[in-house]
């Protein structure tokens, strides 16, 4: 009986280990190599296959290769939005500075990625339907959603006080993730000017395989510079939280 | 695909939207990381000179 109980007590430890900050730290800097890493691999795989072996399109000629970067932008602010609710969410909940850390790490990387979704798009509606801006709702709701993460990255510097600055982010952040499925399905639920999926899990993909292959690449690609640059904020955010407590004064980079 | 050099950067008369969209994309996913890597610095820096004042006060103070 003590033995089951040693067995889940140390699983628990083990579990929570890396909730802390102090242990968090170092191995978020062993990890960030690995992460640009495989960003440079997929990067450098998906341009390739953008420019060099997606065929070009019977409609739109080349003007439709922005899609390789349109459409992960778009997916990686939908989906780091998620992520970052989910953070600021369990630090509501339990109480950890960490989660609190990680939501507030990744807000900047999801502006961009709302940014660079709403820019290509532009560049790609111009020439496309002749205007660079049209209040659609996917076009409407994808601006609310980078004003929801410029809120929450505004409102966290306005407070003071962190652990209430968390708190108040993490409601916001709560409140906004209905803004997510709105944006999602805004192209079946209005009629829209822009076009609907082109990824369905439930049907075969409308596009060439080998333009599928360069966008899931680029989302790759996307998917780990998010990482990389989500645990080298992180790491910043940590020692300046920390930096009244002994393990970050004793940390090598630190000492003289 | 691509039959010269030129041909490709004109991008079948899409050059325009197709390099500002990938352009602006490379500027920003490049300046971030030295942006995140600044404030790393800065934080270290100034926790440095924090750790080297204490030590500095401690052997004054002997």
């Amino acid at each position: 009986m003590s033995n089951v109980n040693n067995l889940s007590s140390s699983r628990v430890m083990n579990w929570f280990k890396f909730s802390s900050p102090s242990t968090f730290y170092p191995l978020a800097g062993k990890m960030i190599p690995w992460f640009w890493a495989l960003t440079v691999i997929f990067g450098v795989a998906g341009l390739w296959v953008s420019f060099f072996v997606a065929p070009v399109d019977a409609v739109q000629g080349q003007g439709y290769r922005i899609i390789f970067i349109h459409v992960p932008a778009s997916w990686m602010s939908m989906f780091i939005y998620l992520v970052m609710a989910a953070w600021a969410g369990l630090g509501l909940v339990f109480n950890t500075r960490l989660s609190a850390m990680m939501a507030q790490a990744l807000a900047p990387i999801g502006a961009w990625m709302a940014f660079l979704s709403l820019w290509t798009g532009a560049f790609w509606g111009k020439p496309m339907w002749g205007a660079w801006w049209v209040w659609d709702a996917r076009l409407t709701s994808e601006l609310i959603l980078l004003f929801l993460y410029l809120g929450f990255i505004a409102l966290q510097a306005s407070i003071d006080n962190a652990r209430r600055a968390d708190k108040a982010g993490a409601i916001l952040a709560l409140v906004g993730v209905v803004n997510v499925p709105i944006i999602y399905f805004s192209v079946k639920w209005w009629n829209t000017l822009h076009q609907g999926a082109s990824v369905s899990l439930t049907k075969a993909p409308a596009m060439a395989q080998t333009m599928l292959w360069g966008m899931l690449l680029m989302a790759l690609c996307f998917w780990m510079y998010s990482i990389a640059v989500g645990l080298m904020r992180v790491r910043a955010i940590i020692l300046e939280r920390e930096a009244h407590t002994d393990w970050v004064k004793q940390l090598n980079e630190v000492k003289p | 695909m691509w039959n010269s050099p030129a041909e490709f950067f004109a991008m079948g008369g899409y050059a325009l939207y197709v390099w500002c969209s990938f352009g602006v994309c490379a500027l920003v996913l490049f300046l971030e990381p030295l942006a995140v890597r600044a404030r790393h610095k800065a934080i270290v820096r100034r926790l440095q000179r924090e750790v080297m004042a204490e030590q500095f006060d401690q052997k004054g103070g002997k």
